[in-house]
C-alpha cells in the first residue's frame, strides 16, 4: 500500500532537517503506529505525505501503490486514496459542512472518472454516517468545524474519512484533546472503516488510543528516523517505561 | 473663497454649455439652485482630501470616455423573482422595456413627468435630502446630477409593496453618459424593497434619494456589473425615522472605476441602518470605491457597515467610512468593518475608517483588514480532493459571506451568491 524508503525532508525556509532517512512499508488492510517523543518528526511525516508545503524534500521516496506521490499536488494525493485526520482541524467560516464535504467527495469522484453523487443520495449516506459518529443535524449545517469542541472536530475528521473512504488513512495525534468518551466514540468510527483493503497509520503519543485501535506493528520514531519495530507490546513498553530505555538501547 | 484654479478649470470645462432640463417652475428654481452650488463647490479633483485614493478625473472630463460592452451568457439577475420592471438602456427610460408602473402599495411616476407638475412631496424630497448632505462634507457630482439629470422615477410607498420595484439598467452604446435621478418616499408604516441591476453606461451619474417615515422599512439590493469599461459615480441619500430600517446591500462585478457613496442621516429614535457591499475585481481595470457617512442625530440606533472586497491581479479598492455621532445620540451602537482579500502582491486596498463621537453613551465600535488566502485553510480542503482553484474560490466565497447575510431576503442572497461564484469560476 504505502512504501517509504529513505525519506529525508528538510524545512524550507531554515537549514533544519527534520526526517533523517524513514524507511516504513505498510500492507494493505494493516494498522501500524508510530510513537515518539515530541520533536521526533512524527507530524512533519504526515504533512510530508499529504502534501503540505514549507519542507524539502531531500532524498527517499514515498510511494501509494506504486505511484510517486511526493511530486503530486496535494489534491491529487487525496483522489489516489491518502487521508490525512489533522491533528488540529482547521475552521473555515462561511464554508457549510455539508457544502464542504459534498465539494471533496464529488471533486475525488470526478478526479477519478466516476459519476458525481447526486444531492439525494450524498445527503443520505452522509446522514446516517453521522449518526454513527453522533454527528448531529446542527454540526453537518455550520461551518466547517467553527464552534466545533475539540471532540466534535475530531468526530467531524473520521466522518470525513467515512465519506471519502480513502485506501491510506493517516491519523495525526487524533486522541488529542478528547476525553475517555470522545475518543471512544472516535476510535469505533476509525474500527468501522477497517477493512482489507484498507490500511492505517496512527500517530500518537500515547498507548491508551491503541487499546481501541488496535494496531499490527508498532514503531518507534526518534530525531528523524525509526528506530524500532514491533508488534502491540512495544506500544505498552512505552507506556510503562517512557522512551528513555528503547532511546539508549539504539544510540 | 477662490477656488484652486485646477478645480475651477474642472468645473468651467465641464459646465460649459450643459443642457439643463427645464420643467415645472419649482424644478428650474431646484436645478438652478443646484448648477450654482456646483460652481460654488468645485467639482472634484485628485487633490481633494476625500478624492485621496480615487481620481475623479474622468467623472468631471466634459465627455464621457467610451466603453465597449461587455457580453457573457448570463441571463438577467433576480428573473425569478416577482417584480415591478422598469428599464433604463443608457439612461434613457423604456416603457416598452418595462412592466406597467403599477404594484399594490406604490404610486410610480416617471421623473421627467414629476418635474412638470408641482407633486408636493417630491418637490419636498428632490436635491433636498441631496443638498442636506452636503455638509459636512462635499459631494459636488451629486448636486451636478440633480441639476442635470434628464431622467429617472419618483416612487411613493404607502404601503406594503406587493412586490419588489427593479430598475434595470442597461448599457447598450458604448459612449452613452447617463444622469439618473431617483426620489424614494416611504409614508410611515410602509415597506418595499428596492432592486438595481445593471451596468447602466459608459458613464453613470445616480443619485437615489430615499426618505423612510417613523416606522418604515427600505430594502435595497444592487448588482452593478459587467463592463470592464464602464464608469459610475452613484450617491445614496437617505434619511430615516423613528423605528424606521433602511437597509442597502451592493454588489460589484468589474469596473473601470466605480465610487458608490451612501450618506445616511438617522433623525428619529429606534432607528436602524444597515450598508454592506461586496465587489470582485480582477486586473489594473477595476477600481472600486465605497464612501459611506453615518450620522446619528437620535436615540438608541443602530449602524452598522459592512464592505469586503476581493481584489487580484493589480485591482484597487477604496473604503471611506465614517459614522458620526452627535450630542445627544446616546445609546448608539455603530458598527464598521471593511475588509479585504488580496489574491496577490500587485492588488492594494485603502481604507479610511473614522468615528466622530460627540456623545457619552455610545457603543462604537470599526476594523479594517487587508489579507491574503489563509494557506492553512487552502491545503486542508486541497488534502480532502478540493482542487487548487476550487479551494480558493470557496476561501473567497467564505470572505465575503458576513457581507452577503446583509440581504434579509435570502432567494436574493442565494442568487447573488450563484452570481459570485460564477465570477470566481471565470476568473481562476
Amino acid at each position: 500500500m504505502l512504501e517509504i524508503k529513505g525519506l529525508q525532508v528538510k524545512l524550507e525556509e531554515e537549514d533544519k532537517q527534520i526526517l533523517k532517512g524513514v524507511d516504513l512499508k505498510i500492507e494493505p488492510g494493516t494498522v501500524h503506529a508510530i510513537m515518539g517523543p515530541n520533536g521526533s518528526g512524527k507530524s512533519t511525516l504526515s504533512y510530508v505525505l499529504s502534501g503540505k508545503g514549507g519542507y524539502e524534500v531531500t532524498g527517499g521516496s514515498a510511494e501509494l501503490e506504486g505511484q510517486d506521490l511526493l511530486e503530486m499536488e496535494p489534491e491529487d494525493r487525496a483522489a489516489l486514496g491518502l487521508f490525512l485526520a489533522f491533528q488540529y482541524p482547521v475552521e473555515i467560516p462561511g464554508v457549510g459542512n455539508m457544502t464542504f464535504l459534498r465539494t471533496a467527495v464529488n471533486a475525488q469522484r470526478k478526479a477519478r472518472g466516476e459519476e458525481e453523487l447526486s444531492a439525494g443520495d450524498f445527503l443520505k449516506e452522509v446522514r446516517a454516517k453521522a449518526k454513527s459518529l453522533k454527528i448531529d443535524a446542527e454540526m453537518l449545517k455550520r461551518p466547517v468545524n467553527v464552534g466545533f469542541s475539540g471532540g466534535e472536530k475530531k468526530r467531524n475528521e473520521i466522518l470525513q474519512m467515512a465519506m471519502l473512504e480513502p485506501k491510506m488513512c493517516i491519523l495525526d495525534e487524533t486522541d488529542s484533546g478528547l476525553d475517555v468518551d470522545a475518543m471512544k466514540l472516535v476510535s469505533e468510527g476509525v474500527n468501522a472503516l477497517r477493512s482489507e483493503g484498507r490500511s492505517f497509520l496512527v500517530i500518537t503519543h500515547y498507548q491508551r488510543l491503541l487499546d481501541h485501535i488496535k494496531p499490527d506493528i508498532v514503531h518507534i520514531m526518534a530525531d528523524g528516523r525509526i528506530i524500532k519495530s514491533g508488534g502491540p507490546e512495544l506500544a505498552l513498553e512505552v507506556e510503562n517505561n517512557g522512551y528513555a530505555d528503547i532511546l539508549a538501547e539504539v544510540a | 473663497m477662490a477656488l484652486a484654479k485646477l478645480k475651477m478649470d474642472t468645473t468651467d470645462a465641464r459646465l460649459a454649455g450643459v443642457v439643463v432640463p427645464e420643467g415645472a417652475a419649482w424644478s428650474n428654481d431646484v436645478r438652478a439652485d443646484a448648477l450654482s452650488r456646483v460652481s460654488q463647490m468645485g467639482l472634484p479633483t485628485k487633490r481633494d482630501e476625500y478624492w485621496k485614493y480615487t481620481d475623479p478625473a474622468s467623472l468631471t472630463a466634459p465627455v464621457a470616455p467610451k466603453a465597449s460592452l461587455f457580453i457573457n451568457d448570463e441571463g438577467p439577475l433576480f428573473d425569478a423573482v416577482d417584480r415591478v420592471r422598469i428599464v433604463f438602456v443608457d439612461g434613457v427610460f423604456d416603457a416598452d422595456a418595462s412592466d406597467d408602473l403599477v404594484a399594490e402599495g406604490v404610486e410610480i411616476t416617471r421623473l421627467a413627468d414629476a418635474m412638470q407638475t408641482d407633486i408636493h412631496w417630491v418637490k419636498d424630497l428632490y436635491g433636498v435630502l441631496e443638498k442636506r448632505g452636503q455638509t459636512p462634507v462635499a459631494r459636488p457630482l451629486a448636486a451636478l446630477n440633480t441639476a442635470l439629470a434628464t431622467d429617472g422615477v419618483v416612487i411613493r410607498v404607502t404601503g406594503k409593496a406587493a412586490k419588489p420595484i427593479n430598475f434595470i439598467y442597461l448599457h447598450k452604446d458604448e459612449t452613452s453618459d447617463a444622469a439618473l435621478h431617483n426620489v424614494i418616499k416611504v409614508e410611515a408604516g410602509a415597506e418595499m424593497t428596492l432592486l438595481e441591476t445593471g451596468p447602466a453606461a459608459a458613464r453613470f451619474s445616480k443619485t437615489l434619494e430615499v426618505d423612510v417615515a417613523d416606522d418604515g422599512a427600505f430594502h435595497h439590493v444592487r448588482a452593478q456589473g459587467r463592463d470592464h469599461e464602464r464608469r459610475a459615480v452613484t450617491h445614496c441619500f437617505a434619511r430615516i425615522g423613528t423605528r424606521s430600517t433602511f437597509k442597502s446591500f451592493t454588489l460589484t462585478f468589474n469596473g473601470v472605476l466605480t465610487r458608490n457613496e451612501c450618506i445616511i442621516e438617522i433623525i428619529g429614535d429606534d432607528a436602524v441602518a444597515h450598508v454592506a457591499g461586496a465587489c470582485v475585481g480582477d486586473g489594473r481595470d477595476f477600481h472600486h470605491d465605497d464612501t459611506v457617512f453615518v450620522t446619528h442625530d437620535s436615540l438608541n440606533c443602530e449602524s452598522r457597515q459592512v464592505f469586503k472586497k476581493v481584489l487580484r491581479n493589480g485591482a484597487t479598492g477604496v473604503f471611506q467610512g465614517k459614522i458620526l455621532v452627535k450630542a445627544g445620540a446616546q445609546k448608539t451602537d455603530g458598527y464598521q468593518i471593511s475588509q479585504s482579500l488580496l489574491l496577490d502582491d500587485d492588488s492594494q486596498f485603502l481604507a479610511k475608517p473614522e468615528l466622530e463621537i460627540y456623545a457619552d453613551d455610545v457603543a462604537c465600535s470599526h476594523g479594517s483588514t487587508s489579507g491574503a488566502i489563509d494557506e492553512t485553510a487552502l491545503f486542508y480542503l486541497r488534502s480532502r480532493g478540493v482542487s487548487h482553484d476550487e479551494a480558493r474560490n470557496l476561501l473567497t466565497l467564505s470572505f465575503l459571506a458576513e457581507s452577503l447575510e446583509e440581504i434579509e431576503d435570502d432567494g436574493l442572497a442565494d442568487e447573488l451568491r450563484d452570481r459570485l461564484e460564477a465570477w470566481l469560476a471565470r476568473h481562476s
